[in-house]
């Protein structure tokens, strides 16, 4: 742009066109230089996979006549496929309760801890951030832990009332078992990043706020969460990213609920067991890019609806 | 709310409203207990972790000396080798997309060269491929090249980070200002001199951010390695852990042994990043703000 603007402009006098020149070249030289390293990076391990994995989803390998080219059939086989089907719509699910409900959650112990400005508060919040720094792994084997019927304290404190613990790992519970995985998981890191949004307003908004009589409610509501909208945006975006492509926690969780997840869960499991199970590359490849689909879908539908695509993309 | 607290906290006095801290201690108890549970129960041999009694408290036996030193020579040290494997992976892949992540970030900032918005545009929607996506495609080109099974496969795809790229840019644009790079330059400077001395320091809370989420990043990453190693001794202690979990709970009956190393294992595999999130908090909370302020 700046270049074709230059040679439309009035000739200028000879020198000092030279210079301006130069001094252009040398800033998209030192430009690219800067960005030219993660483009390598970006190019190779980013643009090459994506299209290698859209070139793969294009074949098919038979056990006679080898592998043959069929255009969209992977796809239209995947959106027919029970298993895909009900992989997506597990996820989708999963993402319409465990989002809102994790930012709730989030949204108010920001709001509490931006309020309570006590020594335990400040305790509180590094606990309550603690569970991000464990791995999603790892976080889900502690929970294996405290759900089975064996080492589990849930059937001792049911028993003290004389009821029967619920089972989380059975297929009937396996849907809250992850959800309370997942919110232990990351209700803590968006309440972090919330609570900083929330510590950059500017306090002198409060004051005229309680002049005009806001109570706190009030300040809460038309205040402190109007202003930290666009962090909001941002974390249910990454959720959302995160949810559909789900698979660590029901990995895991799989060798101790064997009858409640099966391999073709989540997308991404049914995914991974095309690939590496069965080999099937072109299919797994063609189950990934059409999971891509649905979350570029589902993130563009939800930016549309709470109208902030400019803010953030 | 006494006279003398409010003295001590200096210009703004310290709200305590009791009932919502007591809803946080019950928080706080909710987010601790599976650490609680761990910790109980690494103390445990086998009779005590499967003996029944009381799940959420020690036995008369407490041996963390035993099982620490099971848990580091079962299988001829294994565990210190994944521990050592993951510690690699997420140096070698937090440092490496830091280093791209931060430059880049400052290029697109501060550089109005060809092609800068668009290319900027392509990062952002980045955001949105999912990573997993990503790893069926690159196994296979890396199994061309030969790389699948090697410490590489690892490292090389963590080294893409465009998340933290948005976050450096957002951070370099607002907090580096243009008119001390000019001086910078107007004072003989070079371009490289002017980053270094002049914008790298301004960029500190950002950098650190990061470089902790990278490095996180790469220390929790699982689908990842466990597509693309199939020797155990290059495992991540997250495949690692995640392979005896399978063992185990395959043969229950013959196994006991292995799960209180689980248990263990993922006491000792949280500590190294607790320990840095806590000692580097100064650092990495004024950077987390930044990517939420936009």
């Amino acid at each position: 742009m700046t270049l074709l603007t230059e040679k439309r402009a009035p000739r200028p006098q000879p020198e000092t066109r030279k210079i301006r020149g130069k001094v252009h070249l040398r800033e998209h030289l030192m430009g690219w230089l800067f960005v030219g390293p993660f483009g390598i990076v970006f190019l190779a391990f980013l643009i090459a996979p994506l299209a290698y994995a859209l070139y793969l989803s294009l074949f098919q390998k038979k056990l006679i006549g080898g592998t043959s080219f069929v255009l969209f059939d992977n796809y239209v086989k995947a959106f027919t496929d029970p298993s895909f089907l009900s992989g997506v719509w597990f996820v989708i699910r999963f993402s319409l309760v465990s989002i809102p409900l994790q930012i709730l959650i989030a949204l108010a112990l920001a709001l509490i801890l931006d309020a309570v400005t006590t020594a335990f508060a400040r305790f509180s919040r590094l606990m309550i951030f603690l569970p991000y720094a464990i791995p999603t792994v790892i976080g889900a084997v502690m929970w294996g832990f405290l759900y089975s019927k064996g080492f589990g304290p849930l059937t001792d404190i049911f028993g003290l009332f004389g009821a029967t613990a619920p089972d989380f790992l059975s297929s009937d519970l396996i849907f809250y078992g992850l959800l309370n995985v997942v919110t232990w998981q990351w209700a803590g890191y968006y309440m972090i990043i919330l609570y900083a949004a929330l510590q950059g307003v500017d306090p002198t908004l409060y004051e005229a706020a309680r002049m005009d009589g806001a109570g706190r409610w009030q300040i809460a509501t038309r205040i402190k969460i109007p202003l930290i909208a666009p962090a909001l945006i941002l974390i249910l975006v990454f959720s959302l990213i995160g949810t559909l492509q789900f698979f660590n926690e029901p990995q895991i969780l799989r060798y101790l609920a064997a009858g409640a997840i099966g391999s073709d869960f989540t997308p991404n499991m049914y995914a991974y067991q095309q690939a590496f199970s069965l080999a099937n590359f072109n299919y797994g490849s063609a189950i990934s890019f059409a999971l891509g689909g649905v979350v570029f879908i589902c993130v563009y539908a939800f930016l549309f609806f709470t109208r902030k695509r400019r803010s953030f993309l | 709310m006494t006279d003398h607290t409010s003295v001590r906290a200096g210009a703004r006095r310290p709200q305590r409203y009791l009932p919502m801290q007591i809803l946080l201690g019950f928080l706080v108890i909710y987010f601790l207990v599976p650490f609680w549970w761990v910790i109980v129960n690494s103390s445990k041999d086998a009779p005590g972790l499967f003996g029944g009694g009381n799940t959420l408290w020690f036995t008369d036996q407490i041996d963390y000396l035993g099982n620490l030193r099971q848990l580091f020579t079962y299988d001829g040290g294994i565990y210190l080798r994944w521990m050592l494997n993951s510690t690699l992976y997420a140096i070698a892949g937090g440092v490496g997309a830091t280093v791209l992540a931060v430059m880049a970030g400052y290029g697109f900032a501060k550089y109005r060269f060809a092609a800068r918005r668009f290319s900027f545009a392509v990062v952002l929607g980045a955001l949105m491929v999912p990573a997993t996506a990503l790893v069926i495609p690159t196994f296979i080109l890396f199994s061309r090249l030969g790389l699948t099974n090697t410490v590489w496969a690892v490292i090389l795809p963590s080294l893409l980070n465009p998340f933290g790229v948005y976050l450096m840019h957002v951070y370099a644009r607002d907090a580096v200002p243009d008119e001390l790079l000019d001086a910078a330059r107007v004072d003989g400077a070079g371009e490289l001199r002017t980053f270094f001395q002049i914008a790298l320091p301004l960029m500190r809370p950002a950098v650190v951010t990061v470089l902790l989420l990278s490095a996180v990043a790469s220390w929790n990453n699982y689908f990842l390695p466990l597509a693309m190693l199939s020797d155990n001794r290059l495992f991540p202690v997250t495949v690692g852990l995640g392979l005896w979990q399978g063992i185990a709970s395959a043969n229950n009956a013959g196994t006991t042994s292995l799960w209180s190393l689980i248990i263990l294992g993922s006491l000792v595999s949280v500590i190294p990043l607790i320990i840095a999130f806590f000692s580097l908090q100064r650092h990495w909370r004024g950077g987390l703000s930044v990517g939420g302020l936009r």
